[in-house]
């Protein structure tokens, strides 16, 4: 076993982890923030990405021994100071941007990544931004539709398919 | 997964140092390394990593030459190769998806040599030169079939360095499940001659077309290439295309290439 401490949402956290372990199952069933979802775990599906350092990365693709004195952001840290839904968390709501939800904390995190790149990105843009990111539910469109709104941008034109 | 250790030296030094025991094996960005070892398919007993290692990151140009760290990540490339070597640095923005581009390497890349990947192409059409811990390599003498290189046990891939092209374009036929190239062309003009390099297509791994060279050699355009064929032998052959399918994709994504080199 050997000791990591990385900050995750600005607080600084230590454990005791095996060389084995991923930094998806460190913040699940270590740190109990279930936020993060495994869905495929062979690095496909995006359900658990996170930011590591400002990146995005798939959380089941890495050790946690790896973020060692890294600063990590998962979904749990996304919302604003007063508990409400940041906007893009918002925009998902009004768009319907989700069904089931199960991969909303990787598609939340990754549009995170996307519009921090890239403030103002065209509908190509944010769909090949989500090549990594699958839903089972929606068929993308109101994902994309979610991320450009949360951008700024007007999409009454987009239809919803 | 099977339990192992893990380490994270800050050398190449301690690195290398870390590599000489038993059953330890070199871990770049893990995208490729981590799924193999959840399924079992290698059991380190000890996992050196490479992302730690500041001296192995950066892409810099001195000479005609782009010198890329071993443990630089592919969104690295793309976005600091753009204005030097944009052949590259296209090939570079789409590999996987953007959270693999965030943590894959090239030094891993061309390490695992995996025969549908897309550095090995780069590295084989620019004749690259592979520099690792303890020596130089030619790309024409480094890759030796699929899964297959001349890297010895514990060696590190430090650098790679490419000579810049007059021209160039990588040109992938996405197998759209994996991301990797179903067949994948990377084509460079230089002042004394063109070469070709391909991927995804041949069971030896990654090779250079070399008629289509000499061709291109003489005239730098898709109509050169138009009168010659590509053999199906020893092409990989799966239910996403035979291979005499792959056979004519070489040819279609070599002229593609040619047409669109920048």
């Amino acid at each position: 076993m050997t000791k990591v401490t990385m900050k995750i949402n600005g607080k600084e956290v230590s454990g005791e982890v095996e060389g084995r372990t991923l930094l998806a199952t460190f913040l699940r069933e270590d740190l109990h923030m279930t936020g993060t979802h495994i869905g495929c775990d062979t690095s496909q599906c995006g359900a658990c990405v996170v930011h590591v350092n400002g990146k995005a990365v798939k959380s089941c693709t890495m050790f946690a021994a790896e973020a060692e004195g890294a600063d990590v952001a998962t979904i749990e840290g996304q919302a604003n100071a007063d508990g409400s839904l940041n906007v893009i968390q918002q925009a998902f709501q009004d768009h319907h941007g989700l069904q089931c939800g199960f991969c909303t904390p990787g598609m939340v995190m990754s549009a995170a990544a996307l519009l921090k790149e890239n403030p103002k990105p065209t509908e190509s843009e944010v769909r090949a931004y989500l090549e990594g990111n699958i839903c089972r539910c929606t068929g993308y469109h109101n994902i994309v539709k979610a991320i450009m709104a949360a951008s700024g941008q007007d999409v009454s034109a987009i239809a919803a398919e | 997964m099977y339990a192992f250790d893990i380490e994270r030296p800050k050398s190449v030094a301690d690195a290398v140092a870390a590599l000489g025991t038993e059953d330890a094996m070199p871990l770049g960005g893990g995208q490729t390394l981590i799924p193999t070892l959840k399924q079992r398919l290698a059991s380190p007993a000890k996992l050196v990593s490479l992302t730690g290692v500041e001296e192995m990151v950066g892409v810099s140009t001195d000479h005609g030459m782009l010198r890329i760290g071993g443990a630089t990540t592919h969104a690295t490339v793309a976005a600091e190769a753009a204005s030097s070597f944009p052949g590259l640095a296209g090939l570079a923005s789409h590999i996987g998806d953007p959270a693999v581009r965030n943590r894959g390497t090239i030094g891993g890349s061309l390490a695992n040599n995996d025969p549908a990947a897309c550095y090995p192409a780069a590295a084989l059409g620019t004749g690259a030169t592979i520099i690792t811990s303890n020596r130089e390599i030619a790309a024409d003498d480094y890759f030796e079939g699929m899964f297959t290189t001349a890297l010895h046990e514990g060696e590190v891939i430090t650098a790679v360095s490419f000579p810049i092209p007059e021209k160039a374009n990588y040109q992938k036929f996405l197998q759209p499940a994996s991301r990797f190239a179903l067949v994948g062309v990377f084509v460079a003009k230089y002042s004394d001659g063109v070469r070709v390099a391909v991927t995804g297509a041949s069971n030896n791994g990654v090779f250079r077309w070399e008629e289509a060279e000499a061709a291109l050699s003489a005239d730098f355009s898709a109509d050169a290439i138009s009168g010659l064929s590509v053999s199906a032998d020893d092409m990989i052959s799966d239910l996403h295309g035979d291979a005499a399918y792959r056979a004519h994709l070489v040819k279609v994504m070599t002229g593609r290439a040619v047409t669109a080199a920048a």
